[in-house]
């Protein structure tokens, strides 16, 4: 490590001396320009930033391109030289620095471009990252396909994943011996969990925006935000060690005494505890899209002699509906997604089954269990995560696009610019 | 329709009945939500409030010959199965460290061993009863005290109960965080800059816009595979480091910042940038003089919160191997370490009972700063919130 380190030090040290030299000699020169009587297209400073920009731009662009030819193609570029290299170019973008100082040269506009290119790189990165993540998951998913049939991945109801590790020592019995891969079970426990979540976040986070939105005095609303807040940030591990320590528990008591039997692991408890973590996102998006429909509406209703009641029930509601379906879309797919709950709160075990006091286990779970174990990357159980990963990716990509489009087309029939 | 007057005041007592229901509806669910919250909160300080008092023992600690072989022989019988075993296994490594101790007494606190500790808390522990007795005893002697139990800041992670801090993991979070803001910062303020200020409005930018909303929606395990899959299988940065970890958190937390800047610079009124190239400003020094120092509060605002959100993150560092055993603090950004989140999730995981109140414990710790955060986020738009 130290012996990458040192040559970077020195280079990142030495560009860093080049960029004060060209700061302040291209400042010195352009002021001695001007003092002489000429006009120039800028000031001073802006020659000098350009001279540092000459210097270290190009010197940065070339060891950073050569560092990720280096990491993509594997090709063995030596540091030293490359460095050195970055260096040489660094001098020459001074030389020119220096050259450009010059009454008819538009300094200001040269910087201008430069930093609307850096700026616009700055955005791609956002692309970048879900290119990323697309290949990422993509790619070892295609590997994982090829080791077992997409169709079973889809349509099988058995998750064995148990004896992927001999097979991956070599010792298994051919093509698929032992290990199962399919996912339908799993899908069936998030969904089950995701229901749940949704039964309890729906109608809470809705009536709690009804009420926020129509009914509550500004003091109420004053604290029934940030205490909506408090509940949207508090961790979801939090969540889950107070799902599988507090709430699990409490449920099996209770079933019980009602004479069920319920799992220690059961859908119940993390299906609930997450509805609570959703409230807040329910009930904030909920709210603006409440206080956005527009008053005239409510002026009307009430003018006909509807109740307040029959008003927000029969005008409000059914004008905020796209904005409340993409609530809960949204709330949905962070449902569907969550992982900490279900992993420290839902079982291990896949089971397939409506009754939601059984143990079950969901997508985060088996690719979170299939992470941690110590299983090498190109075993089977590792990449059916990936595998997971990208049904998860496009099931909530799709939920996420719905909603977008739904918000869309009410933000238009109302005209409103904040949402 | 011929109701007469009666039936129709009757009606309306209906309607207006319905109509008070949805409003006591709608307050009950608002009640339940603050109801939860209360719970919740009192449980985790039932728990976690425990962790920060420590049973000691005030032991006379021997240096002879044979405490310099077994530390067990430095305490007196009565003492030595209800010390932890931490501090048997110090002395011998301090007789060696400095000679001197030999033959000298040292009457002091320690540690009491993790079964003293959770009786003395009222929890159901393996302790027969003629130790219980004498720990009473020892209690009413005033031998065995709670004390605050500076330990639990001070430590990493153990394997025993009463030795567990969280110091290991707040050192790694603070790290993780620094590696996140570097990148998530910059890179953010500059997209929201760009889009809002510089782009043009055409297919690029529009893609852009979309795949930062997504971002901001897609699960945040999924973060954790690419991190797995680009960071460290491509790249070879080293796993379970502050590095990956914090890299990884960055690009959760971009599309947070984004957004938020893009907001902050929206509420700064045309009039300025007018007034700015109208004094014949270039686009770059109008961002830079005038609008981004007027959208700071805004961005700062929402930095906090992207920041709180991605220490309270625990999914993509699973994935990235950030949930280990960090017993010492870390060194370097290139070396394994644990986060808050990270140190919960692994106690919660421990069979011992006693790690139940360290990981409420933990919690405690992790869901004061965030709030803290939060709260500091909440005044600070407050206090530069400016009305056009």
């Amino acid at each position: 490590m130290m012996l990458t380190n040192h040559p970077f030090l020195i280079f990142c040290s030495v560009l860093l001396l080049l960029g004060l030299m060209a700061f302040f000699i291209a400042r010195k020169k352009a002021t001695q320009v001007r003092a002489s009587g000429t006009a120039m297209f800028s000031q001073p400073d802006q020659y000098a930033w350009f001279a540092v920009v000459a210097t270290a731009g190009p010197a940065i662009l070339l060891s950073a391109l050569g560092a990720f030819v280096m990491l993509l193609i594997g090709a063995d570029i030596p540091t030293f030289p490359l460095l050195l290299a970055s260096l040489v170019l660094a001098a020459i973008g001074l030389a020119v620095g220096m050259v450009l100082v010059r009454a008819n040269f538009h300094a200001r506009q040269a910087i201008e471009r430069v930093i609307r290119w850096v700026l616009a790189g700055a955005a791609t990165i956002s692309i970048l990252t879900t290119l990323g993540i697309l290949i990422s998951i993509v790619g070892e998913a295609l590997n994982f396909f090829q080791m077992h049939s997409f169709w079973d991945f889809i349509t099988g109801t058995t998750w064995a994943p148990g004896n992927s590790f001999l097979m991956a020592a070599g010792r298994g019995d051919g093509a698929s011996g032992g290990a199962e891969f399919g996912s339908v079970p799993l899908f069936a426990g998030t969904f089950m969990i995701t229901a749940i979540a949704m039964a309890v976040a729906v109608p809470v986070g809705l009536l709690s925006a009804i009420y926020m939105g129509e009914y509550a005095p500004s003091r109420v609303r004053a604290v029934a935000k940030p205490m909506l807040e408090i509940l949207a940030g508090i961790p979801t591990v939090v969540y889950g060690f107070f799902a599988a320590i507090t709430v699990a528990p409490f449920i099996v008591r209770v079933a019980e005494t009602v004479g069920l039997d319920a799992s220690f692991n059961n859908a119940l408890a993390p299906g609930i505890v997450m509805g609570i973590m959703i409230i807040p996102f329910i009930s904030s998006l909920s709210d603006d899209v409440i206080n956005a429909v527009p008053d005239s509406m409510r002026q009307g209703s009430l003018a006909l002699g509807m109740t307040k009641g029959e008003t927000i029930r029969d005008v409000v509601i059914p004008a905020a509906l796209p904005g409340i379906i993409s609530a809960s879309l949204l709330g949905m797919s962070r449902a569907l997604g969550e992982t900490m709950i279900v992993v420290m709160a839902a079982g291990m075990r896949p089971n397939l089954t409506i009754n939601p006091l059984e143990e079950m286990t969901t997508v985060t779970v088996r690719i979170v269990a299939a992470m941690t174990g110590d299983l090498e990357f190109e075993s089977a159980e590792t990449l059916s995560a990936f595998a997971l990963g990208l049904v998860l990716f496009v099931v909530t990509l799709s939920l996420n696009l719905v909603s977008v489009i739904m918000i869309r087309r009410f933000r238009e029939k109302y005209r409103v610019n904040n949402l | 329709m011929n109701d007469s007057f009666d039936q129709i005041s009757q009606q309306l007592k209906g309607r207006h009945r319905k109509s008070m229901r949805l409003k006591y509806y709608s307050m009950g669910a608002l009640a339940l939500a603050a109801a939860f919250l209360l719970i919740f909160f009192a449980d985790m300080l039932n728990k976690g409030l425990p962790a920060f008092k420590q049973a000691m023992i005030n032991v006379e600690i021997n240096y002879s010959e044979d405490a310099a072989k077994s530390g067990r022989a430095a305490v007196n019988r009565d003492f030595s199965t209800l010390i932890s075993r931490s501090v048997v296994r110090t002395i011998p490594l301090e007789m060696r460290n400095d000679p001197t101790l030999l033959g000298t007494t040292v009457q002091r606190w320690v540690l009491a061993s993790g079964e003293v500790d959770q009786y003395l808390k009222g929890n159901r522990v393996r302790l027969d009863d003629e130790e219980m007795e004498r720990i009473d005893r020892l209690v009413e002697t005033g031998k065995i005290e709670q004390q605050f139990n500076v330990g639990f800041f001070s430590r990493g992670d153990s394997k025993m109960a009463e030795l567990a801090g969280i110091m290991s993991a707040v050192v790694g979070t603070v790290m993780t965080m620094i590696v996140t803001l570097a990148i998530a910062f910059p890179i953010g303020v500059m997209t929201a800059i760009y889009l809002e200020e510089f782009a043009p409005d055409n297919r690029l930018t529009q893609l852009i816009e979309i795949n930062i909303n997504n971002l901001a929606a897609i699960p945040s395990i999924l973060f954790g595979l690419l991190g797995l899959a680009i960071f460290i299988n491509f790249f070879g940065v080293p796993r379970s480091t502050p590095l990956v970890g914090g890299m990884t958190l960055a690009l959760m937390t971009l599309p947070v910042i984004i957004i938020s800047t893009r907001t902050a610079l929206r509420s700064v009124p045309e009039s300025i940038r007018h007034a700015a190239f109208g004094v014949g400003c270039s686009r770059w020094q109008v961002v830079k003089d005038h609008v981004l120092p007027l959208a700071m509060p805004g961005i700062m605002t929402g930095s906090i919160i992207g920041l709180a959100q991605a220490m309270g993150e625990t999914a993509p560092l699973i994935i990235v191997g950030m949930v280990a055993f960090i017993p010492d603090v870390t060194a370097s950004f290139t070396e394994a370490a644990t986060v808050m989140p990270a140190q919960v999730f692994t106690w919660a995981n421990e069979p011992d009972h006693a790690f139940v109140e360290k990981t409420a414990g933990g919690i405690l710790v992790l869901l004061a700063v965030l709030i803290s955060l939060n709260a500091s986020a909440v005044l600070l738009r407050k206090k530069f919130e400016r009305r056009w």
